[in-house]
């Protein structure tokens, strides 16, 4: 599969250059675009319209709103660390830049009489070279919260560090399934080896899995906890205003559209027209493969909106859990179930490829079934010990706390001292008090008769 | 940034107040800060029946780094006061204030120790917005006049001189007391 990339580093410097701006023009472009939409898309999501008034339909909306950050005043903190602070959303806007050069666009095509394929460049573990580059971006946010010399940024940079982190693991791991069935880890190979089939359907799993911690890579709702208003202001970018807010504004919406790139790239048969179009012979030559790839990166950008209108935010340790419980520990079994069938069909290639990917499927439900099951079990446990402790402490005292409460379920509400101390109170009260329409006086009369009953 | 205000007077000056009063008109980034029961007409704006979301709005950011609009939406109490003066502060120029419901601009029903009698006391405001408490379609109208402040703000030497004139003016214009009939 290695010899496909002898296409790659032939061109001639201006194509090389060519290649450069429009890949930095095109993800420019599809941010302010992406802004615009998802505003739009989650206006309508909320019976609302959406920004309209810059331009037609509000097209111009992000536009504009980087033209005024652009123009507002610099803040940088007195306790700020200036150089690292200003070196942070440098950082993370040019990873999310140069994560694109080895994300194919589509096939040879010719560009002023020169024969190249629409990728500026590829290399034999390029997908490796995207997780890397991510992983510097995470930098960015770190630094940032660290060199703002505040103490909300510094929470929410640890906070999304330690997020990605987790997230990318689980990511990394739903990529091995992939590079086990197209023998490669070049991008480029990895789309002519779906040419038969897409792994979104072979590798359901691995799809799943890596469409779930997309979302928590790129911190993104559900799973925006480093941007939790209510907890942490702004998260790692508080103290950032004017246009290192825009870089850090700019590099989230990039990130948005790598990962859905490196998706579609992966498991959605990257530039490839999907199956009615591709009974077209033309379909996948020329320029046309262009518009298939935008448009499948664009229905994953939808997906993000979709969820963000959809889905309230995560707490931290459910997020954390699930991160770590349950994708990292399934995708570890669906990789062992992968390999395993590989090296059955190579070694004794006595079993079609089918068969075993039903058992591999059969495998996978039934480990996540038996961990539902034992979650719910372990669960309904936890909810029986609950109930225990609180009916085992002796009767429920709504005064215990200082200020009165409501019984819990499984607690018997009992008039105690507060109430018992009241025919006393009561026996001051002079008769014309008793007589008017006082609500102090029913608890009085129950008293005795609930006291009884109990 | 600042570069633009230190543009020669010309042509250019005025193209590039024209695109940036369009702009930070256009993306006018309020600042989350309720204070009363004005916040939640404040918020109503937000929802579908009256959607700020059309003017570029909707983007109530935590931070007041970010933001651009601050709108004190209800009664400051004296103790409040300090607060609301360190997130005027923390805010990056160029920063807007608009002072909502009576309480806000006068103190309104509170004539009291507790409550600050205007807000104005301890930030400039640029546009007041009375009503106990003013309707969301208020709310949106002195957005909407505010506005056209912002577009027609001038910036480096336009602005001076646009200060010194109405420096002028208030130096010559009657006092309340002066004024006869009607008030404009
Ligand atoms: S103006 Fe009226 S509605 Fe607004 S804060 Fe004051 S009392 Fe509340």
């Amino acid at each position: 599969m290695n010899t496909d990339l002898g296409v790659f580093g032939n061109d001639p410097w201006w194509i090389v250059v060519i290649k450069a701006i429009a890949i930095f023009v095109v993800l420019v472009l599809v941010t302010l675009f992406t802004i615009w939409w998802e505003r739009r898309v989650v206006g309508r999501m909320q019976n609302r319209i959406g920004p309209n008034r810059v331009g037609p339909l509000g097209l111009l909306q992000s536009l504009m709103d980087g033209i005024k950050l652009a123009l507002k005043e610099e803040i940088i903190p007195k306790s700020a660390y200036r150089a690292v602070y200003w070196l942070a959303p440098v950082i993370s806007a040019t990873m999310a830049f140069i994560a694109f050069a080895v994300i194919p666009f589509g096939p040879e095509v010719s560009i002023l009489g020169v024969m190249t394929p629409l990728q500026l460049t590829d290399f034999p573990v390029s997908v490796l070279y995207v997780l890397a580059v991510a992983s510097i971006g995470i930098y960015g946010i770190v630094l940032a919260g660290w060199s703002s010399g505040s103490t909300y940024p510094l929470l929410g940079g640890l906070r999304s560090s330690a997020q990605m982190i987790s997230y990318e693991l689980a990511m990394s791991m739903s990529f091995v399934a992939v590079f086990l069935y197209a023998g490669t880890m070049s991008t480029s190979g990895i789309v002519a080896a779906q040419e038969p089939i897409w792994y979104a359907i072979i590798l359901l799993p691995s799809f799943l899995i890596y469409v779930t911690s997309m979302v928590g890579e790129t911190n993104r709702a559900p799973f925006d906890l480093p941007e939790a208003e209510g907890e942490l202001v702004g998260g790692f970018h508080t103290e950032y205003s004017s246009l290192k807010f825009a870089l850090f504004f700019l590099a989230e919406y990039i990130n948005m559209v790598t990962v859905s790139a490196l998706a579609t790239t992966l498991f959605l048969g990257g530039w490839r027209a999907p199956w009615p179009i591709s009974l077209w012979e033309g379909a996948n030559v020329g320029w046309w493969p262009l518009l298939w790839f935008l448009v499948k990166v664009q229905l994953f950008i939808f997906v993000f909106i979709w969820l963000r209108g959809t889905l309230p935010r995560l707490r931290y340790d459910q997020f954390m859990r699930f991160g770590w419980k349950v994708l990292i520990p399934v995708s570890l079994v669906w990789i062992v179930v992968v390999a395993t069938a590989r090296v059955i069909r190579n070694e004794f290639s006595i079993a079609t490829e089918d068969i075993l990917l039903w058992g591999a499927g059969l495998l996978v439900i039934v480990v996540i079934g038996g961990w539902i099951l034992q979650w719910r079990s372990s669960r309904k446990e936890e909810q029986a010990e609950e109930l225990a402790a609180l009916t085992d402490d002796g009767p429920f005292d709504p005064m215990a706390g200082a200020f009165p409460v409501p019984p819990m379920p499984g607690q018997e509400f009992t008039y105690t001292s507060r109430v018992s101390q009241r025919p006393l109170a009561a026996a001051t009260v002079t008769p014309a008090v008793t007589s008017g329409p006082s609500s102090t006086h029913l608890p009085d009369d129950d008293a005795p008769k609930e006291s009884s009953n109990a | 940034m600042g570069l633009e205000e230190k543009l020669p007077s010309g042509v250019l000056l005025t193209t590039v107040e024209q695109v940036a009063g369009y702009a930070r008109k256009g993306s006018l980034w309020p600042a989350t800060f309720g204070l009363a029961c004005c916040a939640i007409e404040m918020m109503a704006v937000g929802g579908p029946r009256y959607d700020i979301a059309r003017f570029g709005m909707e983007v109530f950011r935590a931070s007041p780094r970010q933001a651009d609009l601050m709108i004190v939406a209800g009664r400051v109490s004296q103790k409040m006061a300090p607060v609301l003066r360190q997130i005027y502060d923390q805010m990056a120029n160029p920063k807007w204030v608009l002072a909502m419901g009576v309480c806000a601009s006068s103190g309104g029903m509170f004539n009291n120790y507790a409550i600050l009698q205007g807000v104005d006391h301890v930030v400039p405001v640029d546009i007041y917005l009375p009503g106990c408490p003013p309707r969301p379609e208020m709310l949106i109208d002195a957005i909407l006049k505010l506005h056209d402040e912002i577009q027609a703000t001038k910036l480096g030497v336009n602005a001076i001189k646009a200060q010194d004139i109405q420096e002028s003016l208030a130096l010559t214009a009657p006092a309340t007391l002066e004024m006869r009939g009607l008030l404009p």
